[in-house]
């Protein structure tokens, strides 16, 4: 029981503590590193480098008062911030670590991750919609069409890798990949999944069901304290999450030269990513509402569809 | 098709790489408290009055300042000495009113009140941002460093007369026919 093996006690436990730990870490390092790309030093104060920052920001969130706004529907509202962390957190348990590392060995894996994805949509429907404000109506609305945008194309864009390892099954797609990467031959399968993956956890650039600066906090506005929290936790776990699917699906997993143990390649692999979505906050503006929408079914829709037809046609051609 | 793609993917990667550049940058900010900031010696900050080479106070009392500051914060009483020269009885500035626009150093004729790149100036009480004349007089000239206004100018004060000041021709005798 108390072995490294996938769907060991030990295994879930120890997911679970690092994928909550990285998350509220993450929370620092985005600050920091957003404020070396834009000539500043960031938060550098608390503890080494400021990396006890994120337990004074825990400190304060948990300390805050625990409001529900007397106009809002207080089950559903209190209900939304639970289901995105539940939901993040449940589809780590098909993510691949390494062969020991894992919660569950399941055969529909990248279908499962979907799924959630796509029940992910509810929590913030549902947090705007019970806020009842309207720039949480406004960010619910936001959040519902793109989700609806983009979750399909987000599915067709995996379908190539699934396509090219016959399975799927994440270990599967994997171990297919130890003679090579899928990102070689799904480079637009990945470019697609990556700039879905952005619009999927609500980053910047299209983070446009929050934008700040236009509905103020979008379907969050009405929420405080840890409330506040499980959103913005939630966030940075779907951060990691879509870090780790890139990793997974196109860049060999925990894949690499022996002389580093798997976990250290797929942290690796991972970490580059994440630091590459921070890069992406720091650099990139929200596109127009419109501009993205019609960016999503006009143009990325088809070339998903068109990858998806060719890299089927070379399977079968090669079969 | 081809624009499309310039305009998002080609244009998005440029500016990636232009942010990216930016970690190996010096930071343009520095850690205030341990770390002070080069102040430039125009900034406009904490107002002082100066004195002359001689030690004696520029002022004049003539009022300009407090007539052109915007947020009327500066007050002050004229006063007069038995030797003709006028000073301020008392100067007050308001500095939870002053906005450091520096109007009052450009109205002042007599290069008394200066602003100073100081801008240290937070208080727990509000009375204590109102500034007396003790407070904003310094020992020194300020910036400008030989200025002495009684010399320079043709006010006549006890031991100097009509004509006697530096560069000031003798006053013409407008009752004398010779040339």
């Amino acid at each position: 029981m108390f072995t490294f093996a996938v769907g060991s006690a030990l295994s879930i436990a120890s997911i679970l503590l690092a994928v909550i730990v990285l998350a509220a870490l993450l929370i620092w390092v985005e600050r920091r590193m957003l404020s070396f790309w834009q000539e500043r030093l960031g938060p550098n104060r608390v503890g080494w480098f400021g990396i006890m920052q994120v337990v004074a920001d825990m400190i304060k969130i948990f300390t805050k008062e625990d409001w529900v706004p007397p106009f809002a529907d207080r089950l559903t509202f209190v209900l939304a911030p639970a289901i995105i962390m539940i939901v993040v957190l449940m589809s780590f348990a098909v993510i691949p670590f390494t062969p020991e590392v894992g919660v569950i060995d399941s055969n529909v894996g990248v279908l499962f991750v979907l799924a959630m994805a796509s029940l992910g949509a509810y929590s913030v429907m549902l947090g705007g919609l019970s806020s009842n404000n309207k720039y949480a109506l406004l960010g619910s609305l936001r959040a519902a069409a793109q989700m609806v945008s983009y979750e399909v194309f987000m599915g067709i864009s995996l379908l190539g890798v699934v396509v090219l390892a016959g399975s799927f099954n994440l270990r599967e797609i994997v171990e297919t990949q130890a003679d090579g990467w899928y990102i070689v031959p799904q480079f637009i399968g990945f470019l697609i999944f990556l700039i879905a993956g952005v619009a999927e956890s609500h980053r910047l650039p299209f983070d446009i069901p929050e934008a700040e600066q236009e509905i103020c906090a979008g379907y969050h506005t009405e929420y405080s304290g840890m409330k506040f929290g499980m959103f913005f936790v939630g966030e940075y776990l779907g951060l990691v999450l879509v870090s780790s699917l890139i990793t997974a699906l196109f860049f060999g997993g925990w894949l690499g030269p022996a002389f580093l143990p798997p976990i250290v390649w797929f942290s690796l692999k991972a970490g580059f990513f994440i630091l590459f979505f921070i890069l992406m906050r720091a650099a990139l503006p929200r596109p127009r509402y419109d501009q993205l929408m019609s960016y999503g079914w006009l143009f990325l829709l088809p070339l998903s569809l068109l990858n998806l037809l060719v890299t089927g046609a070379v399977v079968l051609a090669t079969m | 098709m081809f624009k499309l793609i310039k305009d998002t993917l080609l244009s998005q990667t440029v500016t990636l790489w232009g942010v990216f550049r930016k970690l190996f940058v010096k930071a343009d900010t520095v850690q205030y408290p341990d770390e002070q900031p080069y102040m430039f010696p125009r900034w406009r900050g904490r107002i002082i009055l100066s004195r002359d080479p001689d030690g004696e106070e520029r002022c004049v009392a003539c009022n300009l300042c407090a007539v052109a500051c915007p947020v009327d914060c500066i007050a002050l009483q004229k006063a007069e000495t038995e030797d003709g020269r006028w000073y301020p009885e008392f100067f007050r500035i308001n500095f939870s009113r002053c906005i450091m626009c520096g109007f009052c150093e450009e109205a002042c004729p007599t290069n008394a009140i200066q602003l100073t790149p100081d801008f240290e100036m937070a208080e727990y009480v509000r009375q204590d941002m109102v500034w007396e004349k003790e407070d904003l007089l310094i020992d020194g000239v300020g910036k400008y460093h030989d200025y002495n206004f009684y010399r320079v100018a043709g006010k006549r004060v006890a031991g100097k007369d009509k004509g006697e000041a530096l560069n000031e021709a003798e006053p013409v005798d407008v009752r004398s026919l010779l040339p």
